[in-house]
Formats: C-alpha cells, sequence, structure tokens
C-alpha cells in the first residue's frame, strides 16, 4: 500500500480513478490523520460525519469525469460553506452557520471534492503567524514552536501535515505564499479576479484572493484550475474562458525571461534566503532561460501603503459585525450605541481592533487626503512598475519572504516586525498580479524556504510552468518525523 | 394671465429677508428589483420578506449593479437636461445604524451619474430656471421600528437596498411656492419618464431642504440649515416659512445662525435641531471597492434619449401651439401624463375649446370633490367627447348638458343614453318653438309693451320664460332667432 502522506494529490486522483482507493478509505485515513494531530490546533470545524456520508454516496456512485473525485478536501474558515459554521477565525463569528456555499467551494464540490473541515486562520485573515486567531494558534508540523504563517496558518499546517491532501486559502497580502513558504509547501495567489471573492468572509475587497496551497506544482496547477471560474455575482470576477493548467503544465521554459528586482535585496536578509534565490537563478539558467536584472523603484512604499488601504477597506468591511443580525452579541449596553461597543470590543480581538482603527483613521476627514487617497497613488506607481518589467520579462523571482518561520510569541508584542514579514509579498496584491511560493530549500536550522514567482495578469499558466520547472531541479525534500502523533 | 411680481420676503421694522432654499431629493427609483440584489422592492410587503443575503450583509455577499436602475437614473438626467457622466463611481458612506446592515450605505460621492442640469417653473411673474447641480444613485436603508415593544427596536429590511435617486438643486429656489412647484415639476417630470412615481405617502419621494436668509440685494449667502427628510409638499413648505422665520429671528436680535441639521415638528410646526456641525458625522467615503467605476458607453445613453418620452415642457409648448391654448391650461393639462392622455383622447373627437373647458372646470371639480385622479374619472374620454359633439351638434344646450353630466358622474352611463332616456334632447324644431314663443309673449304683453317702449333689459326675461316653458330644452340659438324676429312685430 502506498503511503497517502507521501504522494501527491495528482497521484491521489489517479488512485481513485484506478479504483486502487475509495473516497471513504482516503476519508478514513485523513480523520485518522486530524485526530491524531490535534495538537497542531489546525482545525476550528470538522464534519467527519457529514465527510464519510459524502465519501460513500461518492463510492456508490462513482463520477470519475471530474478532477478531484471523491477527494476530501478541508477548507480555511473564511469560505462560506452551508450549514457547517464559518467563524473566520473570530470570536465574533463564533457561531456562524451560513445558509450558502461560496463559488469557490462549490466549484470544489462541483469537482468531486468532499468537505473535511474548516481550517484554522489568523481573525479575519489578520495576521502572518495564525496567532491572532479566536480559536489559538496554529502549530507548524516543522517544528513544535514554530508559527505555521498566517493567515492561512491551518491551512499550510494541515496540509503539510497531511490531514488533507490540498487546501485553499485566501491572499490578501501574502496569507498563501508567506505559510506556504513557512511550512514547505506550494502556494498560489491568483490574478485578482481569476477566483470569486463571493461568500469568502472579506478582509480586504480590492486585495482578497483565494488560491490553492499544495504539496507540488502539480497539483497547484489542478486546484487553480477547479477553483477559477467566473462569477456574474462578484463585479470584480474576469470573464474569461476556464483554462487546463494542469493538462497544459510544460516543463519547457527554454527561451523565457525572468527579472530579478534589486528591491528585493533587503538589509538583515539572511544569507540562506540570498544563497537561496542565487540557486534559483542558477536553475533557471540552466533550463535555458536569460536572466535581466530589473527594478521596481516603488517597492518601498508598498508596505505602508498596503498597511492603509488594506485596514481602511476593512474598517469598512467589518462594520457589518455590529450584533444586530448575526454572530456574537453582547449582553451589556443600555441602548444601541453601547450595544455596538460592547459586541464589537468583546468580539473583535487586538489585531483587528488595530486595523479597523488605523482603517477608520486614514479615512476620516482631514487625512483621507493624505493616507488614503496617497496610497492609492502609490498602488498604480507599483503597478505601473510591474507593468514596465513585464514588457521585458516573463516572470519576476524573488525569495517569498526575508525569513523562514519564526517561534511563537517572537513578534506578537511587535507588529511592525510582524508586518515586516509581509514585505515581498504585499506588493503582488497591490498590483492584482498572480505569484507562486514554492519550497527551494531549508535553512541552517532545517527550516523551509520558499522563492515566488510573480507572473504578470493571467499569465498564470506560464508562471506555473516556470515553477514546474524549478521544482523538478531544486529537489526540495520535506524532512517530517509526524513528532505530532 | 397678468403678471404678478415676485414678492417673497420676511420683512419685519427693520429690513426685508430674503429666503434661499435649495433641495435635496430622494426619489425612489421604479424598478422590480434593488439597486444592489434581485429581492423585490414592493411596497408594503411582511416585514423581512424582500430581504437577500446581500440586502442584510452576510458575511461574504457582494453588491452586483441593477443595470435597469442606471437607465433609470440616466432617463432622469435627460429629462433635467442634465449632463450624463460616462463615468461614475459608488461609494461608501460609512456609519453605524441598526437598520444599516452592512454598515454603509453604497452611495456615489465625488462623481455622480448624472451632473448639472435644470428645471423650468411656471410662476405667476413668470419662468424660473432652477439649477440641478446633481443627482446620484444609492441605496435606501432598511425601518427602525420604534413603537412595538417598550424595550426593543424591531427592524425592517424590506427598503433597504431599494435604488434612490438623490437629486440636488442649486440653491436657486426664493419661496415656499416655488418649492411647492419645484417638486410638483420634478414629480410629473418622474412620472412622465417612469423612473418615479412621486408617491409622498408611501415614501416614494421625500427632501432635505436646506434653508438660509440674506437681507434683499446682499450677494453672500447665509449660513444654512438643513432639514432632513420632509416628506410631503405642504410640511416643506410650512417647515420652510417656520425655519426662515427662526433664522430672521435669530438675526436680527444680532446672534449668528449655526451650521446644523434640524428635524421639522409637523405637530408644533417648528424645526428643532437634530445635531451641530460638531456633531456631524464623518461618513468616511471612499470608492466601494466591491463594484467596479460604472463606464457607460454614449451610444447607451443616445439610444435612451431617442426613446424618451415626450416631456411636460415640450408638450406644453406643443399643445399651445396646435391647440391653441394659453400658457396656464396647457401647463394644468401636462402636469399629469394621464390628464393630458386624457385631454387628447377627447379632443380626437370633439371641440377642442369645449373639451379644455370641460376638463378643466367641470371634471377637475368632480374629480377634486370625490377624490379620484383621472384614471378613475366616472366620466370616461370617450363619453366626454360624446357630450361635447351633442353640444356642438346643437342636440342639447350648455345648460342640459351640466345636467347630463352630472348624471354621468353618477351613473358612469354613455350621455346619449341619458338624453335619450330622461328625453333632455333640445328642442330645435322652429315650427314647435315658435308656438312656444307665442304662448309666453302673450302670457306677458305688458311686458313686450315696456320692451317696446326701450327696456330693453326685458329681452333676458323672455328668453327665460321660453327656457322654462320648454323645461330648458329649447335650442337657444332658435330661441333667440324667433324671439327677436317675434318682438319685432
Amino acid at each position: 500500500m502506498v503511503d497517502l502522506n507521501n504522494i501527491s494529490l495528482t497521484e491521489i486522483v489517479k488512485l481513485v480513478k484506478l479504483k486502487k482507493i475509495s473516497s471513504l478509505e482516503l476519508t478514513n485515513h485523513y480523520i485518522k490523520n486530524i485526530e491524531k494531530g490535534k495538537k497542531l490546533n489546525c482545525f476550528i470545524t470538522t464534519c467527519f460525519d457529514e465527510t464519510i456520508k459524502n465519501s460513500k454516496t461518492f463510492d456508490a456512485k462513482k463520477n470519475y469525469d471530474s478532477l478531484l473525485p471523491g477527494i476530501p478536501i478541508a477548507v480555511k474558515d473564511l469560505f462560506c460553506t452551508k450549514d457547517v459554521k464559518t467563524t473566520a477565525g473570530s470570536k465574533i463569528l463564533e457561531n456562524f452557520i451560513p445558509t450558502y456555499e461560496s463559488t469557490v467551494t462549490s466549484n470544489l464540490w462541483k469537482e468531486g471534492a468532499i468537505l473535511l473541515g474548516k481550517l484554522n486562520c489568523d481573525e479575519f485573515a489578520m495576521g502572518s503567524s495564525n496567532e491572532t486567531s479566536f480559536f489559538g494558534n496554529v502549530i507548524n508540523p516543522i517544528e513544535k514552536n514554530l508559527v505555521p504563517g498566517g493567515s492561512s496558518g491551518g491551512s499550510s499546517s494541515a496540509l503539510a501535515a497531511s490531514f488533507t491532501p490540498a487546501t485553499i486559502g485566501t491572499d490578501t497580502g501574502g496569507s498563501i505564499r508567506q505559510p506556504a513558504s513557512f511550512t514547505g509547501t506550494v502556494g498560489l495567489k491568483p490574478t485578482y479576479g481569476l477566483c470569486s471573492r463571493w461568500g469568502i468572509v472579506a478582509f480586504a475587497s480590492s486585495l482578497d484572493q483565494a488560491g490553492p496551497m499544495t504539496k507540488n506544482v502539480e497539483d497547484c496547477a489542478l486546484m487553480l484550475e477547479a477553483i477559477s471560474s467566473y462569477d456574474k455575482k462578484d463585479s470584480t470576477s474576469i470573464n474569461k474562458k476556464k483554462e487546463n493548467y494542469s493538462k497544459n503544465l510544460n516543463k519547457n521554459i527554454k527561451g523565457m525571461k525572468i527579472g530579478i528586482p534589486k528591491e528585493y535585496r533587503v538589509d538583515n536578509m539572511p544569507k540562506e534566503i540570498d544563497q537561496l534565490w542565487s540557486k534559483g537563478i542558477d536553475i533557471l539558467k540552466k533550463s535555458g532561460v536569460k536572466i535581466i536584472d530589473i527594478s521596481l523603484p516603488h517597492t518601498k512604499y508598498a508596505l505602508p501603503t498596503y498597511y492603509i488601504v488594506a485596514p481602511a477597506e476593512a474598517s469598512s468591511n467589518l462594520a457589518r459585525y455590529d450584533g444586530v443580525k448575526f454572530g456574537y452579541r453582547s449582553n451589556k449596553g443600555k441602548n444601541l450605541l453601547e450595544m455596538y461597543e460592547n459586541t464589537r470590543g468583546e468580539g473583535f480581538g487586538d489585531e483587528v481592533k488595530r486595523r479597523v482603527l488605523i482603517g477608520t483613521y486614514v479615512l476620516s476627514s482631514g487625512y483621507y487626503d493624505a493616507y488614503y487617497l496617497k496610497a492609492q497613488k502609490v498602488r498604480k506607481l507599483i503597478k505601473k512598475d510591474f507593468d514596465n518589467s513585464f514588457r521585458k520579462v516573463d516572470a519576476i523571482l524573488t525569495p517569498s519572504t526575508p525569513s523562514s518561520a519564526f517561534k511563537i510569541g517572537e513578534k506578537t508584542s511587535d507588529p511592525i516586525s510582524m508586518y515586516l514579514n509581509d514585505i515581498f509579498t504585499v506588493p503582488v496584491n497591490l498590483a492584482g498580479l498572480p505569484a507562486i511560493s514554492l519550497p527551494a530549500g531549508q535553512d541552517s536550522k532545517g527550516r523551509p524556504l520558499g522563492l515566488q514567482l510573480i507572473s504578470n495578469s493571467l499569465d498564470e499558466q506560464r508562471m506555473l510552468n516556470i515553477a514546474f520547472a524549478i521544482e523538478s531541479e531544486i529537489s526540495f525534500k520535506q524532512n517530517l518525523n509526524r513528532w505530532w502523533e | 394671465m397678468s403678471k404678478e411680481k415676485f414678492n417673497y420676503f420676511i420683512k419685519t421694522e427693520k429690513n426685508n429677508w430674503e429666503v434661499i432654499i435649495g433641495l435635496e431629493v430622494h426619489a425612489q427609483v421604479i424598478s422590480n428589483s434593488k439597486l444592489f440584489s434581485g429581492s423585490s422592492t414592493k411596497f408594503g410587503g411582511q416585514p423581512n420578506t424582500q430581504v437577500s443575503l446581500v440586502d442584510s450583509a452576510f458575511p461574504g455577499m457582494l453588491p452586483v449593479i441593477n443595470k435597469y436602475c442606471i437607465e433609470q437614473a440616466i432617463k432622469t438626467g435627460l429629462g433635467l437636461n442634465a449632463k450624463i457622466n460616462l463615468l461614475s463611481i459608488f461609494d461608501r458612506k460609512n456609519y453605524f445604524y441598526a437598520d444599516l446592515p452592512a454598515g454603509y450605505q453604497i452611495s456615489q460621492y465625488k462623481n455622480p451619474i448624472v451632473g448639472e442640469g435644470s428645471v423650468t417653473l411656471d410662476m405667476p411673474y413668470g419662468t424660473k430656471v432652477v439649477g440641478i447641480e446633481r443627482l446620484h444613485l444609492e441605496q435606501d436603508a432598511g425601518k427602525s421600528i420604534h413603537d412595538l415593544s417598550p424595550d426593543n427596536t424591531y427592524v425592517d429590511l424590506n427598503r433597504s437596498g431599494v435604488a434612490l435617486m438623490e437629486i440636488v438643486s442649486k440653491p436657486d429656489l426664493r419661496s415656499p411656492e416655488e418649492v411647492n412647484s419645484y417638486v410638483k415639476k420634478l414629480r410629473t417630470i418622474m412620472r412622465y419618464l417612469g423612473t418615479c412615481d412621486g408617491n409622498m405617502q408611501e415614501g416614494s419621494l421625500r427632501a432635505d431642504v436646506n434653508v438660509s436668509v440674506r437681507k434683499k440685494g446682499e450677494k453672500k449667502l447665509g449660513t444654512r440649515c438643513e432639514i432632513k427628510n420632509v416628506n410631503s409638499i405642504r410640511f416643506m413648505e410650512m417647515a420652510i416659512e417656520s425655519e426662515a422665520n427662526r433664522q430672521v429671528e435669530i438675526l436680527e436680535s444680532g446672534k449668528k445662525i449655526d451650521q446644523e441639521t434640524r428635524l421639522f415638528d409637523t405637530k408644533k410646526n417648528e424645526t428643532r435641531s437634530m445635531r451641530s456641525k460638531e456633531e456631524a458625522h464623518d461618513y468616511r467615503y471612499f470608492p466601494d471597492p466591491d463594484l467596479l467605476p460604472l463606464e457607460i458607453e454614449q451610444s447607451f445613453v443616445d439610444n435612451l434619449k431617442k426613446n424618451l418620452p415626450e416631456l411636460p415642457d415640450q408638450k406644453k409648448d406643443r399643445f399651445i401651439k396646435d391647440f391653441k391654448l394659453s400658457s396656464y391650461e396647457a401647463n394644468v393639462l401636462v402636469s399629469d401624463n394621464n390628464i393630458s392622455q386624457y385631454f387628447e383622447d377627447v379632443i380626437k373627437n370633439s371641440d377642442i375649446k369645449l373639451a379644455k373647458n370641460w376638463i378643466i372646470v367641470e371634471l377637475f371639480a368632480v374629480l377634486n370633490k370625490k377624490n379620484l385622479d383621472i384614471k378613475n374619472s366616472p366620466v370616461s374620454s370617450n363619453n366626454l367627447a360624446k357630450l361635447i359633439n351633442s353640444i356642438s351638434s346643437g342636440e342639447i344646450s350648455g345648460k342640459i348638458a351640466k345636467q347630463v353630466f352630472e348624471l354621468m358622474v353618477n351613473t358612469g352611463d354613455d350621455p346619449s343614453k341619458i338624453i335619450k332616456e330622461k328625453g333632455l334632447k333640445q328642442q330645435s324644431d322652429p315650427n314647435e318653438l315658435e308656438k312656444i314663443v307665442k304662448i309666453v309673449l302673450d302670457k306677458n304683453t305688458d311686458k313686450v309693451q315696456q320692451f317696446k317702449s326701450g327696456k330693453e333689459k326685458l329681452y333676458g326675461f323672455f328668453v327665460g320664460e321660453i327656457m322654462k316653458a320648454s323645461s330648458g330644452k329649447a335650442n337657444p340659438k332658435l330661441v333667440n332667432d324667433i324671439l327677436k324676429k317675434e318682438l319685432k312685430k
């Protein structure tokens, strides 16, 4: 019998299609893994009874004409799932059970997948370490005192620990790519508008994007194919034909041009990351790619711009959590205003409050022009930097993060150092571009490190092909001894 | 009509104060579904039965613009002779309230769909052009119901998300009378266009009224106060009158006006402070990231323009030109699309001059008395045309026609049926009439003598007696002819 923990989603799909394994056997395997791995605190909600029922239904009436036949999959708890609690990692939605299913998860179920449970995440996806979740922090399977990254930390951890063969997260400023990098997995943030935002608890609407998190690039292509779709219920969704990313995956990248932005060589970046970056460059060169030095001059403004735009939108998006219609309501307070104050005061955690305050401030009259409006202008310049570069290159290669996974509690008292974690990932969100993080090696402590490829809008196929080529040459090996079991 | 002079000032011992008024009219768009969701907009449904997940702001729900509402706004803009902005932006207006589920209202702030335009009013002192500053689309909020329980407030979200047009006038209005005329004109235009039903009882048309005063002749505008959410034209007039007087009193006592938002208390007929400028909300407007900027093709606008119905001003000009109506008559008839339609139906088959008088005088009196609108008129346009033709043909006299009309109002019957059944047909046989005339004159030989000796006033007396003798049915023209002839004998 194959070791299901060590094979890819693509291989698992093959086994199902070859009738080597049933959906129920798969489901039982993951349920066992999840139950043995409660220590990692990856799940907020499991729905095993439903999962087993659904896998039996699949097995009784097998339909192999789908991308994910009978495959159990856990998803970030930011996706609304019909009749299954959806918390966004927040007390304020602790008991919220949607009556509707997000478009992205509907797409998964349409392709034959089955919901395993809902994965922990930073509260309203605000965080880089999964330490802001009301449901407690998540532990990185790499090492018991490490954060798994965030905000999709439950997703990255569950994936690395094989609690799910693949997963989906959301990425507003790096929330897919950074945790992927911290756990030695692949994470892709698609072009803004490629995946519908309908039914995803909103953090910052102009930046949020759902994306796949997988064990390798081929799986990533498969998952992206499954979840992306035009959705007329989302006005920012792009109306385009669905692509066959997995079928068209191709390692031949000879003749392509890859840009190396000098602005990503930041101070104090560990040498190991620099070396890894060089390793990536060497691999590309050997694959017949032309390496071109480029400049993205406004990169240094990306982080402050992001921390104006994202909180501004969040402050407005989170206004609906007021205790009136659904979710947590404080029973203290003599009038409407006090009910609001107490509900939100008790229902939101510190990081959410911090960002709501920042966002409220930057939108206030008298400050709007200096902060929000200025940030929007800078955002355009950042996009222009990328546009200029993509006239010269097919993709851009950078490290995914300025450090490997850090220790739990290490940065919780210093929000700025926490925010700095997003320095390589946020420009991509601001520009609405796709990017992928793929594991490229380990540092001296054995913690995974990722490389990031950024491509032009809707150029996911080419980006996946380049990642595929690097992956096959870089020989990354995940060393997990399943210490938590 | 003789032209009066504009003369609305607040007159005190010291000064004449000019009143400056600007209106923000909120007009509910006629559309089956809401501005950003598919929920029904029907009035009067059971609470919270017309609410989608979008309207109640559930997590992850996104707004999708209703194209029909955009069309309606553009049509209204065209009706206001306004500039249509091919690029407009939806913004979020952020504030907390129980009947605002998302914590923000989607509105248009810096880039409205419709820019500057104008509305022409017919005032007794001539035409007056009122500038339109802008028209923008926004969502309505739900309704908070405070009087169902002593401890709780109930929220009905049926109205939440319904499309409104906010039509902002320039501060061009100068009297309650002008405001009355302006709101009615807006309503007429929108009813012609089918973009707002203008039903103020149901709240489909309401206004925020901005009032300031300045001494006559001064150029600078005074500090204004905004009276929120006034929902009838009468209340608008009352609120303006009372607010302007309040401001004048303050200014004449040497104090200053505080810019603030006020409410009109209809029972006490006075405005009171709702919140000062310092307490004003900071709405933190910013472009809604869930919606892309709205781009409209010029051809889309052109197409709507091409299919626009005839508007009140155009119709008025046509009525004056084609039917030789006075400006006043034309105004009255075009003030309501159904009235002008009725009028045009009547004159298709009958005399214009008689028709306009019968409609404006007789029919309106009946409708007013019975509190009916023309669509529910007991007298159909067809029947009125028949009645008018009976008058023109001499079948009945104008006087008898009034009797017939009364019966038509009460029964809804065809006039020819009434004339026949009641035997009201005019007596037009000269021989018969001659007999009656002779009988009357024979009875009054003394008066005939007096007439002949110069007391010509008696002519009317003879006519009256003849009509009486014929039970009012004698053809007046023939009676005239015969009587004159007989009296000359």
